[in-house]
């Protein structure tokens, strides 16, 4: 086996070409009007803004860190949307355009990234549960989650499925190969969206697998395919299929989005040292956004006003997120003692009593404690 | 209504009550279905409720713990069973950063009322990894609760005081005492037996407080009852995290002298935790130093040296006199 197996390309599921053409699968139709197609497109573009304001927010040293998505738009959106409204997804750390679709507000992201809360939005609410930091967590969390979908008895035509979000690198991981076998033998609902953006930090796929990631499935006993990551229809049909299978009745599916990650893993790494300028040129020719908006300009279907709109209303979320950013207020320092434990805990307790006493002692602080 | 239980079917008798109180409740776990678990602590409970709620589960720890989250994220209570101590720790991952931690991350939007049951400690003659007392783990992480039973009593009332916490719990299990058997009070309330985050005077006494927890407790009553010279307090913990220091504080405030049992490491050990918290709050009490009595700071040895390295009634004896040297 070469050293490149895992990079092996067979037929990428695709519907849109990096040219913008539209073309048909055998196994993946989609029906989707063109405004259902210009909506995806405003997806793509705020989500890429939101983005790009957050890394400079970050370079202003408004965010201790920024995690970018840059180039992985199409998986996000074209699997977020595919989501029906009690779906519950499981996220990793960078799923901005997931966390864009299920109502999560930017600023509730930045939040996290400045430091302000851990990740504090209700993931019953929205359907998205918190970021998961520690590699491959969430796939066993997705995993239990579906297993509880089953014994609700909500599997069926309307069933609730659940989608758990990881990298190439997690699959390197215990837990999301224990998560393939307990999703298995129990043929819970759950999909599991792999983005392969080639690079885990600065180690490449083959570093991480001798065999392309979507063939893993086979091994557990459910089917994998790999799709075109940076065709946000492709991403859309297929992961719509595979959410549809699992809610009734029909077992988890892999779905490995072949994608790339544009810019750096986070704001504090330098892709440079690591990876060819070639290889980065070779990704912008398929950008996900590019690719839409040639569909849309070359059948007349969204016209110049269409696409200044969408700059303006960019604009204008990229305005909304330095501004939130900004004036967001820094926890108060007693926070730190909050909701550790639903029921009381008297360490905790005389602890908060004591560093209150210990803050009022200061001159002119309140009774909360002065910053 | 009383009526004479193992520790063991203690447990068991409080998991059935568990399940019939509230159907969200769930058995997870390596051979805790037909099989009963390998201590039988589950035993009959796939029978009765049926492997949608008694799951047996793939062979993999950090598997059962990780689906279990996401199992209270849908609003069940799973109850998991790790087999032994020493399989805990490829599950550590996801008890530490993901389980301890959820609540706070969520800004309590989140619940984790996860049981994790974990049979430990030695003295049972088994091999590498199934005698190991990682309590001092558990207890040093924010989000957990740490209890463990002495007594058929507390195994029956706190694992449903666990299941009902709304608090991730680690319940620990005195495997080598599964059969020590007395009398359980089932027709109580939960709501007036002893709370799980309270600790027990199991032997009043004027002359010394001898603290121990879980399998150590029974050592350390025979102990107080050996030593003849001296009337000697045994506290039994119950609770590690949180500790329910005033209990702790006035019995020692009482006796002027502390001595700790357990059968965890000694470096950095429960023991370590509440000497130091005795000493800033009784220190013009204390007739002598707080004196601890451990297993050895080595890996637990080959069970044909268990005897030695488990604190056993000579050693704690020892410590007693120890105490009683200044």
């Amino acid at each position: 086996m070469s050293d490149t197996a895992a990079h092996e390309e067979p037929e990428l599921i695709q519907l849109l070409t990096p040219e913008g053409e539209l073309t048909e699968h055998p196994d993946y139709p989609l029906d989707i009007t063109a405004e259902e197609i210009r909506a995806l497109y405003r997806d793509l573009v705020l989500v890429r803004r939101v983005d790009s304001e957050a890394i400079t927010l970050q370079r202003q040293g408004e965010l201790g860190l920024w995690v970018s998505l840059l180039g992985q738009e199409a998986a996000q959106i074209g699997s977020g949307r595919a989501l029906h409204e009690g779906d519950m997804a499981f996220p990793s750390y960078r799923e901005h355009g997931v966390a864009w679709c299920r109502g999560i507000q930017p600023k509730e992201l930045l939040s996290m990234f400045r430091g302000a809360s851990n990740g504090g939005w209700d993931p019953h609410e929205h359907g998205f549960h918190l970021y998961t930091i520690v590699i491959g967590s969430q796939a066993l969390h997705a995993t239990g989650y579906a297993m509880g979908v089953q014994r609700d008895g909500a599997v069926g035509e309307d069933g609730t499925a659940v989608i758990s979000y990881f990298g190439d690198g997690a699959t390197s991981q215990g837990d999301t190969n224990e998560a393939f076998n307990f999703a298995s033998v129990n043929n819970a609902p759950v999909v599991f969206f792999c983005q392969n953006n080639q690079w885990a930090i600065s180690e490449p796929l083959e570093r991480q697998s001798r065999v392309p990631i979507y063939k893993r499935a086979a091994g557990f006993g459910f089917p994998g395919m790999r799709v075109d990551g940076n065709d946000v229809l492709a991403c859309l049909a297929v992961t719509r299929a595979a959410l549809d299978n699992a809610r009734t009745g029909n077992g988890p599916t892999l779905i490995e989005a072949f994608t790339y990650r544009m810019g750096a893993h986070t704001t504090n790494d330098d892709p440079t040292r690591y990876r060819d300028k070639g290889e980065l040129d070779e990704w912008k020719a398929k950008d996900p956004i590019l690719r839409v908006r040639r569909y849309l300009e070359a059948n007349g279907l969204a016209d110049e006003a269409f696409f200044a709109s969408i700059e303006e209303e960019a604009d204008k979320v990229g305005e909304t997120v330095r501004s939130q950013c900004r004036n967001m207020p820094d926890p108060e320092p007693l926070d730190i003692f909050h909701e550790v434990y639903a029921e009381p805990n008297v360490h905790i307790d005389q602890q908060r009593a004591e560093f209150a006493d210990y803050l009022s002692s200061f001159e002119g602080a309140g009774a909360e404690g002065g910053r | 209504m009383g009526t004479n239980l193992t520790i063991g079917k203690a447990i068991n008798a409080g998991l059935r009550a568990a399940m019939e109180h509230d159907p969200k409740v769930l058995m997870m776990g390596e051979d805790v279905g037909k099989l009963g678990g390998v201590f039988r602590v589950t035993d009959g409970l796939y029978k009765d409720f049926g492997a949608d709620r008694v799951i047996d589960t793939p062979l993999a720890e950090s598997g059962i713990v990780g689906t279990a989250i996401g199992m209270a994220m849908r609003g069940y209570r799973p109850v998991v069973e790790i087999q032994f101590d020493g399989f805990f720790f490829p599950a550590a991952n996801q008890t530490f950063t993901q389980l301890a931690k959820m609540r706070r991350r969520s800004a309590g939007k989140l619940a984790m009322p996860v049981v994790m049951r974990i049979p430990y400690g030695g003295g049972i003659g088994a091999v590498e990894h199934h005698s190991e007392s990682p309590e001092a783990y558990f207890q040093h992480t924010a989000g957990l609760r740490v209890v463990t039973v002495a007594n058929p009593e507390d195994a029956y009332w706190m694992i449903q005081q666990a299941i009902r916490s709304d608090d991730p719990v680690i319940f620990l299990e005195p495997k080598r005492r599964y059969y020590e058997k007395t009398e359980v009070d089932t027709g109580a309330s939960i709501d007036e037996v002893t709370p799980m985050g309270a600790a027990r005077i199991a032997r009043p006494g004027t002359d010394c407080t001898l603290l121990a927890y879980g399998p150590m407790v029974k050592t350390a009553l025979q102990a107080a009852e050996a030593d003849t010279e001296h009337s000697i307090e045994v506290v039994d913990v119950r609770s590690l995290a949180p500790i329910d220091y005033p209990t702790i504080t006035e019995s020692v405030k009482r006796t002027g002298r502390l001595v700790v049992a357990h059968e965890a490491t000694l470096t950095g050990g429960p023991g370590a935790e509440i000497a130091a918290r005795v000493t800033e709050e009784c220190f013009y009490h204390l007739e002598s130093p707080v004196i601890r009595v451990a297993a050895f700071d080595t890996p637990y040895p080959q069970s044909r040296l268990e005897e030695h390295y488990l604190p056993d009634l000579d050693r704690v004896l020892d410590g007693v006199d120890r105490a009683f040297a200044y």
